[in-house]
């Protein structure tokens, strides 16, 4: 007798609880939340399309109250203290990061529609674990082997996407913090709540105010904080095309740049990987929130004498993964971020159809409210399909295959951009060469979508530049 | 497949060396993944029901008499004596000599009685010796045969010489019309490597092994859930390239009702729902059976329960 | 021999011998093209003397420089850090021996004393031997190994940009050139440098030195003639991936606009610095910018 259905797993709803919502938040400029003076937005959580607070919207005259806010506290406090302090703000900051972890991660998963375990096991630790990481070097730079006397920029001006909310402020926030920076920092437009609750985490590690400002609000918003004159660095992680636009408008000033853009990174199966772990890993590499992800493995080239058999074990793994309330423990895909990301995604997928690959999904239920998109591989599919070329940011997944390792090469190279790279094969010396020749700046071998502090992180090509993470990531922020 | 190929030792090589290589790390984070799946009230409840009757309820020890098997088999065919709604175990588990008690103790339950035999645990006898401590419990009335594999054979590479071997206990548990289920013992603790766990789980499923099992519980580490999840995914290609289905046994080590679920969870989404039955799926345990009944007791009741509650083995 | 015959011999003998001239030509995939517009411009003294009609290049030359320079960079790349250091060294010692020679041409094109056109050959071989030896010390000053938190082998390592398009100040002519190609060669990438007007001169000079020192073709390529002409179509170029805008005016809206036009590919963009002191320590300052950081991660166990 065969047990099927006992393992249907009955919901394991995390509790929102933890969580204070409030109705409405306005923007937090020199260690207060103040009003905007420019209206709000509505924040909803994407998985039920619930209203969940009314955000300030800021514009012009609230950003310059920032940047001079961060002025403020850079020229009177910030710059002047000694690394040692600046370190034990950020330790504190790191450790409040962790006593409200579940809060945090709860958090997170409302505004943003990602899988609770990720929110849970990755974003949150990861974020906490970057703070830690700077706070150190607040007080080392010299040793950072970066120059003999690296100086702080001034303000820094920076600008995150919706993927990785807290996350992508840990990463921007934390060095420059520690390099002697202060912040204006504006969040995504549908991801604004962590921050926030970032910024009376600064409240309770009473961090002199101004050193962090952070201004809600969405493009306009953004675009004002990186073409503020008061502004001496900028920081991006998002698309392509916006880091395009901000590298044009930041041209012929002064001011220091750096970009984390988007991917379409080639995930590379040899007939030698351990097949188990590479099917795990092309999951992981795809499905891994939702594939909102800058460098998801979006492209599998996989050999062709393995292709059939990896694809099949890929279908076998796909129909055990939940989609679903992002709350709920058991959630491998969550809610897709917005109506517009979705919309994105269907018109690229209709798009992969038309041109001829072919479609699969497992059977799964979607939830009937919310943003959802079942996990998603297209087969058949060729370099010169739009599915194979341009950032889907969804959990969809484009299968092509390669005869030789200079082919698998070549293919994996061919695209503007150069975020990541997997390869997966048995044979070590081949991993050197493969890895070697990966015009991408993180290249995971016999793993994929690892992340870490200590490790640099940034694109070639038009995935943008510079590094955050690690040693390298110190340099976006000083004056070396 | 198994029909057309030699178990020679050229045959035997190439096919294990060239079945897909395990990265260890990726193992074990697929593994501890599955560990984060939470179960909640009425799953749970039947996940507990069905990893009691996947228990092989096991005394491997020199101390063991009569006495203390009987009691070990009362308590196999009734876990909860004032709970009728509770299932029996799937087996006990005993040395050779204690067969007969067991299978007395057990007759007209359902409860099987499983034997370790081939000198358990170390396999370093003559095979004649273990195939005569394999001959004498099956005669004796086991229903299954515990065997362990020679890993020093094993180790050395001498392939052809372990797969003789569990074909031949094989064929000793049919012995005079007896039909004994062969669960062979990989003791995984002793082959170091993953790889080495996938080779050995498919050598034993090519020599005929209807069971596939971690551990002899007399080496650490015993089963692991990395481990569990390499057979898991053994088995499951294996019934893909073949038609025949094998089943799991990870023994050893698994002492709580959490861990247990982890383990059915992996069963769940590695070789699927065929194998979450105690026809192909067991725990080697001892003192599991008492947290799955603390746990279910807590379920029923909503308070938490002592081992005062349930009955010492 | 004639008695005529004779006579003329000697009076040949007799008359100034008038010299052979160099024909500039631009420097593209290891060899010397001239502008495939037929076009030239006068390279004069500051005094307005004639010097040399040098090639004036257009944006086809632009182009084809940038495809040797593009398919040059792959194996330039591939080349052990100790090999390009090498051969850096070998573009000093040939400078070295040319000392005579770039001297005159630089006190011809820029003015100034002999001495000062002296100390600047000088300090451009010493900044061509100061980056020959750092060719196999970038990895281990730049790279790193990352402790990170789980079972994983992780190290960062620069690695070359790709095709560098620099813009070479006009003055001083040979130590501003060596002074933007030297760094972005040495960590493996292949240049594409703008040398402008009377520039030209050492730059095609500089061209031979390189030529022949097993410098592989195309990894430099010199394209002589105008910045404002050339350098929106290199900072627009789609397979450049970086660019030096060391020639242009800092400020100016010419820097702005190439600044713009780079940003279409995300182009890695070195600023105009106001007043560059060419003579100071360079620093990493300009080898920094074309390396990428490419961090490799892989699984530890058994």
């Amino acid at each position: 007798m065969a047990n099927s259905g006992i393992f249907e797993y009955a919901p394991a709803p995390e509790s929102r609880s933890v969580v204070d919502l409030k109705a409405s938040y306005g923007l937090f400029v020199d260690g207060e939340f103040t009003e905007g003076s420019a209206g709000s937005f509505k924040t909803v959580n994407p998985a039920t399309e619930e209203v969940l607070a009314e955000v300030a919207m800021g514009d012009d005259a609230d950003v310059d109250r920032a940047v001079a806010a961060a002025r403020r506290a850079y020229d009177q406090v910030w710059s002047r203290l000694p690394g040692r302090e600046r370190a034990k703000y950020i330790f504190r900051i790191a450790r409040i990061i962790q006593e409200r972890a579940r809060e945090l991660a709860v958090l997170e998963s409302l505004d943003n529609g990602k899988p609770i375990r990720e929110s849970r096991d990755v974003d949150i630790p990861l974020a906490a674990a970057h703070f830690f990481y700077y706070a150190g070097w607040a007080d080392k730079l010299p040793y950072a082997n970066l120059g003999p006397d690296p100086k702080p920029l001034g303000v820094a001006g920076q600008v995150i996407p919706w993927n990785f909310p807290l996350l992508m402020l840990a990463w921007k926030v934390a060095p420059a913090l520690a390099c002697g920076n202060t912040v204006v920092l504006k969040p995504a437009e549908t991801t604004p709540l962590t921050a926030l609750l970032f910024a009376e985490i600064c409240q309770q590690a009473d961090l002199p105010p101004g050193v962090v400002n952070i201004v809600t609000g969405a493009g306009a918003t953004g675009a004002a904080v990186v073409g503020h004159p008061g502004v001496d660095k900028v920081a991006f992680t998002g698309s392509t095309e916006v880091g395009r636009l901000i590298a044009k408008q930041v041209a012929g000033t002064a001011k220091k740049v750096t970009l984390e853009l988007g991917g379409k990174a080639a995930n590379l199966v040899f007939e030698d990987a351990p097949l188990e772990q590479a099917v795990e890993g092309i999951v992981d590499g795809i499905f891994f929130n939702q594939g909102h992800v800058c460098c998801a493995g979006s492209r599998l080239l996989v050999q062709e004498s393995v292709a059939e058999e990896v694809v099949d074990r890929l279908r076998e793994r796909m129909k055990t993964l939940r989609v679903g309330d992002p709350l709920d423990k058991n959630t491998d895909i969550g809610a897709i971020n917005s109506a517009e990301q979705l919309a994105k995604i269907r018109t690229l997928s209709e798009a992969g159809e038309a041109e001829g690959a072919t479609r699969w999904s497992p059977p799964c239920e979607l939830p009937e409210r919310g943003f959802f998109f079942a996990p998603t591989i297209f087969t058949g599919v060729s370099q010169a399909h739009r599915i194979a070329r341009e950032e889907i940011f969804g959990p969809v997944l484009s299968v092509l295959t390669f005869r030789t390792p200079a082919e698998a090469v070549e293919k994996a190279n061919n695209t503007a951009y150069g975020l990541s790279a997997g390869v997966w094969t048995d044979k070590g010396s081949r991993i050197l060469w493969l890895a070697q020749r990966m015009r991408a700046g993180v290249v995971w071998a016999n793993t994929f979508n690892r992340f870490d502090p200590t490790s640099p992180f940034g694109g070639y090509k038009e995935s943008g530049y510079g590094r955050e993470g690690g040693r390298h990531g110190l340099e976006a922020y000083l004056d070396v | 497949m198994t029909a057309q190929l030699a178990l020679d030792e050229a045959g035997l090589r190439r096919l294990l060396h060239g079945l897909p290589p395990v990265d260890q790390v990726g193992a074990d984070a697929r593994a501890a993944k599955l560990g984060t799946r939470s179960i909640k009230t009425s799953a749970k409840a039947q996940a507990l029901d069905l990893a009691v009757r996947m228990v092989d309820l096991t005394t491997l020890e020199g101390a063991d008499t009569p006495g203390k098997v009987r009691a070990l088999c009362a308590k196999g065919i009734r876990p909860e004596p004032d709970q009728p709604d509770c299932p029996s175990v799937a087996a006990i588990c005993v040395y050779g000599d204690m067969v007969p008690t067991a299978k007395a103790a057990l007759a007209g339950t359902g409860v099987k009685v499983a034997a370790v035999a081939t000198a358990f645990p170390s396999g370093r006898a003559p095979l004649a010796v273990k195939l005569a401590d394999t001959v004498a419990a099956v005669e004796a009335g086991a229903d299954e045969i515990d065997m362990v594999i020679d890993r020093g054979a094993f180790l050395s590479g001498r392939y052809a010489l372990v797969a003789e071997e569990i074909a031949a206990v094989k064929a000793a548990c049919r012995t005079n019309g007896h039909d004994a289920h062969l669960k062979v013992i990989l003791e995984t603790g002793e082959l170091a490597t993953y790889d080495n766990v996938k080779r050995a789980s498919w050598l034993a499923m090519l020599a005929g092994a209807d069971f596939i099992k971690t551990s002899t519980g007399k080496v650490s580490p015993a089963a692991t859930l990395p481990v569990t999840l390499l057979m898991l995914e053994s088995v499951r290609d294996f019934r893909a390239q073949t038609g025949r289905q094998v089943g799991v046994k990870p023994a050893g080590g698994i002492r709580t009702a959490k861990d247990a679920i982890k383990y059915l969870v992996t069963v769940n989404e590695t070789a699927g729902p065929d194998w979450l039955d105690p026809d192909w799926f067991r725990f080697g345990a001892s003192s599991l059976l008492n947290d799955l009944l603390l746990q279910r007791r807590k379920l029923a009741t909503g308070v938490y329960s002592g081992p005062d509650y349930v009955t010492v083995d | 021999m004639s008695k005529t015959a004779a006579k003329n011999a000697a009076a040949a003998a007799e008359a100034p011998r008038s010299s052979v001239r160099k024909t500039y030509k631009l420097y593209i995939g290891g060899a010397f093209p001239r502008s495939e517009s037929g076009r030239s411009y006068t390279v004069t003294a500051p005094g307005g003397e004639f010097i040399a009609n040098a090639a004036q290049a257009s944006r086809k030359d632009a182009r084809d420089a940038v495809r040797a320079a593009r398919s040059a960079q792959a194996g330039w790349a591939k080349a052990t850090a100790y090999n390009r250091g090498q051969v850096l060294y070998r573009i000093a010692e040939m400078l070295e021996e040319r000392r005579d020679q770039f001297a005159q041409q630089i006190v011809s094109v820029e003015g100034g004393a002999s001495a000062a056109a002296y100390a600047q050959v000088d300090a451009a071989v010493d900044r061509w031997v100061w980056y020959a030896g750092w060719s196999d010390k970038l990895s281990q000053v730049l790279g790193s190994a990352n402790s990170v938190a789980g079972p994983y082998w992780n190290i960062s390592s620069p690695e070359p940009t790709g095709v560098v398009a620099v813009l070479a100040p006009a003055t001083p002519t040979l130590l501003g050139l060596t002074s933007v190609i030297a760094p972005a060669i040495v960590g493996g990438n292949a240049v594409v440098a703008v040398a402008p007007d009377a520039c030209a001169v050492p730059a095609v000079t500089l061209g031979e030195v390189m030529a022949t020192s097993d410098l592989p073709g195309g990894v430099v390529n010199l394209l002589t003639g105008s910045t404002a002409e050339l350098a929106p179509w290199l900072a627009a170029h789609l397979d450049v991936n970086a660019l030096d805008l060391a020639g242009v005016e800092a400020g100016s809206e010419l820097a702005r606009e190439l600044e713009v036009a780079a940003a279409e590919n995300l182009k890695r963009v070195v600023r105009p610095g106001r007043d560059h002191d060419w003579n100071a320590d360079p620093g990493l300052a300009r080898v920094k910018p074309f390396l990428e950081t490419k961090t490799v991660w892989h699984p530890v166990g058994i």
